[in-house]
């Protein structure tokens, strides 16, 4: 990583020695006060505090707003930002190569619910052990501010348009197509977010997290229901969500109020504490129920909606070899001349 | 028919009545059935017999885009001297379809056989055929009392019936039929059954009053039979293929199906886990959107498809142009445009996919024209793809892909794997740490890449589809884009001197006649050459090209002859378009000649003879 800094300042530093810095991106473009640049905060932030290794990480978009974002977080991360709608299998495909890259997909609400909902479908169908981030603001910001297939029912244009179609739940429809990580958050509550993103970082498997996060400029009025007032207004967590690392999990004391405790595929914890539902996010019934509540009532819940750690993975299902497949050799790759002899001797 | 005319040249004309005319090893052979009907193990059987005993032999299925009930036709050509592309006259009808058994007749050539279910009355269609007709149904049930059995074991006693005609060896047929059903003790056994009784209603019901008899020779000793797409199939797992990700579509499903039984077989590590990944994608825009991040990951990585799939796949391919990831694409092509004739053959997309996807772009394009080529390219196309660091196509076609081809059997890799030019975390320490992704360092307008996971600082970019600099970062400046823009196209003289060069072959003493084509076309144009020089003292020069761009050969190769036919499976003469926009008015006006051929039948010779005959002719 690059050199110490000089100063004599303390800084904050993480297991791998790496500051926060290290995690950051190049300046963002956005517009200023955009939900997404408050989204990027907060997975350097996730990636810091997890301790992750940027250069296993792996950062994949497709086009729009949402989709330039790769490029303001972790800097020392290879980043790929393909076209429109297809960075499911865009981040499929490098995951296949690498198993061992830490995946982290950004997309938008126009490039996850419209052009790319069947490669979504699909990935989630797989369970490709990938983070999905749905920077969610129910328009097109970078064409100026169409609707988008996640705005509410009924919701206006700051023009005065209505959109008379109902919405896509994208967590519902996750859960419906098999996620084992399920999430919805709002850009701001940066720390439900992060617990959240450190939850999806220690799962195995597909995790969708859909984040409110209002788009400044296009959709922030009065009458919008993706507006951060909005969010604000009405934000109703499910629970209170805490991330407990594997390593402090001994250290730390059961705490007073914790009604359920799950253990993520390396070992770490998410503690939650009840609110006013009684909610357990192992229920599978339970969150499809919780969601269409949350549809018919209006109601802007958040929180870790679905949680199944014991579901393979689509590498585990494709049996593939633990070292990467980028990395095999020429004698892993290629047959000997025996092979070859032996293949066409079956064709005579 | 220029060799039944020899052979009746040689004879005495006193001898004709008393010795009736042999045409030996030369025959074309259709079996006409409805599709489903189990009539493929019994073509495969009659087709592996004769090159059990030594006979040049290919396998050409004609068949429906269907499951069942419509109607096929399996053509197999003999030939002494080699020939087996497609015919057009049948001299050997087996007439099973009633749909098509009448027109299936009228079309053939006095003189031509028929053997058929009685129960069609054939006889009466014409009287200038020999008609062997056969109860199939009932000898069927001489050999089983199952109904569904009884059906497929029809088809054999086929092959029974022509063995007896044809003179067939029969141990040979045996052989086949073991060689087909492999391990199946029952089927080996009821289908010997089934051909036997064919042979015994030969001898005791038919008298052999046609001129076709097969006899040994020596011409397939050490060669394979196999399809284009198996050999491809081949080619990629000896190229370390590691990603294979796939949308099904005719006529390239059978690479990657094929593919994959390979690698179950062949790639598994020691400890029993894949050394490979295939995935059936949901559409072909996520199969090539995985293969493409996978080579930008580090893989091996392919896809296969064909005309639709490329069309939707265009988007991608443009990106990987742009961004500069090794890809592999197999386009198997069929009749265009939209979904066209699924399962007829055409080389329709050579313009589509050579310069594939918006912009200004273009790609490098491997013309395979035989099943060896299919295996070489298989495996040179990854080298080339990392080496050139751009999506490399493959353009076979239905009927080099899934037809069957006599073949000298395969070459194993003449050089290690050349996985281009890829920074390791030990090049970035030599290099102090930095390293700018699209920077022409050598001169060779090749740049450097790094992997995702590579354990180095410097190590990581920033792949995108929008305007970047030599540092892969962001930018619409007009210098930058131009720069990389022409970079890019320099990159493509590269690879001009990179990818196999044409196959040429000239007339010691210059023709000023020449053809240029490729692809499948090649075993219709070697025969049309040799029956031009036989039968008219024509001489014709021939280029192959085997890859796009073309190589400056092909300019010399034009402008050294005084006609150049440019033969084209495909409506609009793409190939001529091609030559015409690479070398402009380099060509002499008059010199191309446009010879194209689109019905969705493979090429045959005489379309050519008949072409370039009364074109020497007029110019004579």
């Amino acid at each position: 990583m690059p050199a110490p800094d000089a100063s004599s300042r303390p800084r904050k530093v993480n297991r791998l020695g790496l500051t926060p810095s290290d995690y950051k991106g190049k300046p963002s473009t956005l517009c200023k006060g955009c939900g997404h640049d408050a989204i990027s905060s907060q997975l350097i932030r996730a990636f810091f505090e997890s301790d992750v290794r940027p250069h296993q990480v792996a950062k994949l978009s497709g086009i729009g707003c949402s989709s330039k974002t790769p490029a303001y977080f972790l800097n020392h991360s290879h980043g790929f930002n393909a076209v429109h709608g297809r960075m499911p299998s865009v981040a499929t495909g490098a995951v296949l190569a690498n198993r061992r890259l830490v995946a982290v997909g950004v997309s938008g609400d126009g490039d996850t619910a419209s052009i790319g909902i069947g490669q979504f479908v699909h990935l989630v169908r797989r369970n490709l052990p990938l983070i999905y981030i749905v920077e969610n603001n129910g328009v097109y910001g970078l064409t100026k501010g169409q609707f988008s297939a996640t705005a509410d029912e009924n919701a206006a244009l700051r023009s005065g348009e209505v959109n008379r179609l109902p919405n896509i739940d994208l967590c519902g429809m996750a859960i419906e197509l098999g996620a084992t990580y399920v999430a919805r958050s709002f850009a701001g509550d940066p720390k439900q977010l992060v617990a959240l993103l450190r939850g999806a970082l220690a799962h195995n498997g597909i995790a969708v997290i859909d984040i409110l996060s209002p788009c400044v400029t296009f959709n922030n009025h009065a009458g919008s229901t993706k507006s951060y007032t909005w969010g604000k207004d009405n934000e109703e967590p499910i629970h209170i969500l805490d991330f407990v690392p594997a390593m402090d999990q001994i250290e730390v004391e059961y705490e007073e109020g914790t009604d359920q405790e799950v253990q993520l595929h390396d070992g770490s914890w998410v503690r939650l504490r009840k609110l006013e539902r009684g909610y357990d996010p192992t229920d599978r019934r339970a969150a499809q129920e919780l969601v269409l509540e949350a549809n018919e009532k209006n109601l802007f819940l958040t929180g870790l909606l679905y949680l199944d750690t014991s579901k393979r993975t689509f590498l585990d299902s494709l049996e593939l070899c633990d070292e990467p497949l980028a990395l095999l050799s020429e004698d892993q790759l290629r047959p000997p001349p025996e092979i070859l002899d032996e293949v066409v001797a079956s064709y005579r | 028919m220029s060799n039944k005319t020899a052979l009746a040249e040689e004879v005495a004309p006193s001898e004709i009545e008393s010795e009736p005319e042999r045409i030996v090893n030369d025959l074309a052979i259709q079996v006409a059935t409805v599709n489903g009907s189990g009539s493929q193990s019994s073509n495969l059987v009659l087709l592996r017999a004769l090159f059990r005993m030594g006979i040049p032999v290919g396998g050409k299925n004609l068949f429906p885009s269907n499951i069942a009930g419509l109607p096929t036709w399996f053509t197999i050509r003999a030939n002494r001297d080699g020939w087996v592309a497609r015919k057009r006259n049948v001299d050997y009808l087996v007439a099973l379809n009633p749909q098509t058994a009448v027109r299936d007749v009228e079309s053939l050539s006095p003189g031509s056989a028929v053997v058929y279910e009685e129960g069609l009355r054939l006889e009466r269609r014409r009287d200038d055929l020999v008609f062997y007709p056969a109860p199939f149904q009932e000898l069927a049930a001489e050999v089983t009392r199952e109904v569904r059995l009884r059906k497929l074991l029809a088809n054999m006693i086929y092959v029974g019936l022509l063995g007896e005609l044809l003179s067939i060896e029969v141990e040979e047929i045996f052989g086949a039929i073991e060689s087909q059903f492999r391990s199946k003790k029952a089927a080996v056994e009821l289908n010997r059954r089934a051909v036997e009784i064919g042979i015994r209603h030969a001898r005791e019901e038919l008298v052999k009053r046609d001129p076709f008899t097969l006899e040994r020779m020596d011409r397939n000793r050490g060669k394979i039979l196999i399809d284009g797409n198996a050999a491809a199939a081949l080619g990629a797992m000896f190229g370390g293929a590691s990603v294979a990700t796939w949308y099904p579509i005719t006529p390239s499903s059978s690479v990657v199906e094929q593919l994959t039984g390979f690698l179950k077989r062949y790639r598994k590590g020691p400890d029993g886990k894949a050394t490979y990944a295939v995935v059936q994608a949901e559409d072909e825009l996520a199969a090539v959107g995985m293969a493409l991040a996978a080579g930008w990951a580090g893989a091996r990585a392919m896809t296969a498809t064909s005309g639709p799939g490329i069309s939707l796949m265009s988007e991608f391919v443009g990106l990987g142009y742009y961004a500069e990831i090794p890809l592999v694409i197999w386009n198997i092509q069929r009749v265009g445009p939209s979904t066209g004739l699924p399962t007829r053959t055409a080389q329709g997309d050579i313009l589509s996919t050579y310069a594939l996807s918006h912009g200004d772009t273009k790609h490098v394009c491997l013309l395979p024209a035989s099943t060896r080529e299919c295996f070489e390219f298989g495996w040179r196309a990854f080298d080339l793809a990392e080496r050139l660091q751009t999506p490399v196509f493959v353009l076979s076609d239905l009927d080099l892909g899934m037809n069957i081809w006599a073949t000298e059997p395969f070459e194993y890799p003449d050089r290690p794997m050349d996985r281009g030019k890829v920074l390791t975390r030990e090049d970035l320490e030599r290099l102090g740490g930095t390293f700018q992704r699209y920077a022409d360092v050598d001169g060779d307008a090749i740049p450097y890449r790094t992997l995702p996971g590579t354990e180095h600082p410097g190590a990581a970019y920033f792949t995108r589809g929008s305007g970047h600099d030599e540092s892969a970062e962001y930018t619409e400046s007009e210098e930058a884009y131009v720069r990389i823009m022409t970079r890019l196209d320099r990159k493509f003289e590269t690879a001009r001197d990179m990818v196999p060069p044409p196959v040429v072959d000239q007339a010691e003493t210059p023709s000023p006649l020449g053809i240029i084509g490729f692809g499948s076309s090649d075993p219709a144009i070697e025969e049309a050459r040799n029956r031009l020089r036989e039968d008219a003292a024509i001489e014709m020069d021939y280029l192959r090209p085997r890859a796009l761009p073309l190589s400056p050969s092909v300019l010399d190769f034009i402008t050294s002859h005084q006609r150049v036919v440019v033969l084209d499976q495909n409506r609009d003469g793409q190939m001529l378009q091609l030559l015409r926009a690479e070398y402009g008015d380099r060509i002499p006006p008059g010199v191309l000649r446009s010879l194209r051929h689109y019905s969705g039948h493979p090429m045959d010779a005489q379309t050519i003879v008949d072409y370039v005959t009364e074109m020497e002719i007029g110019a004579a």
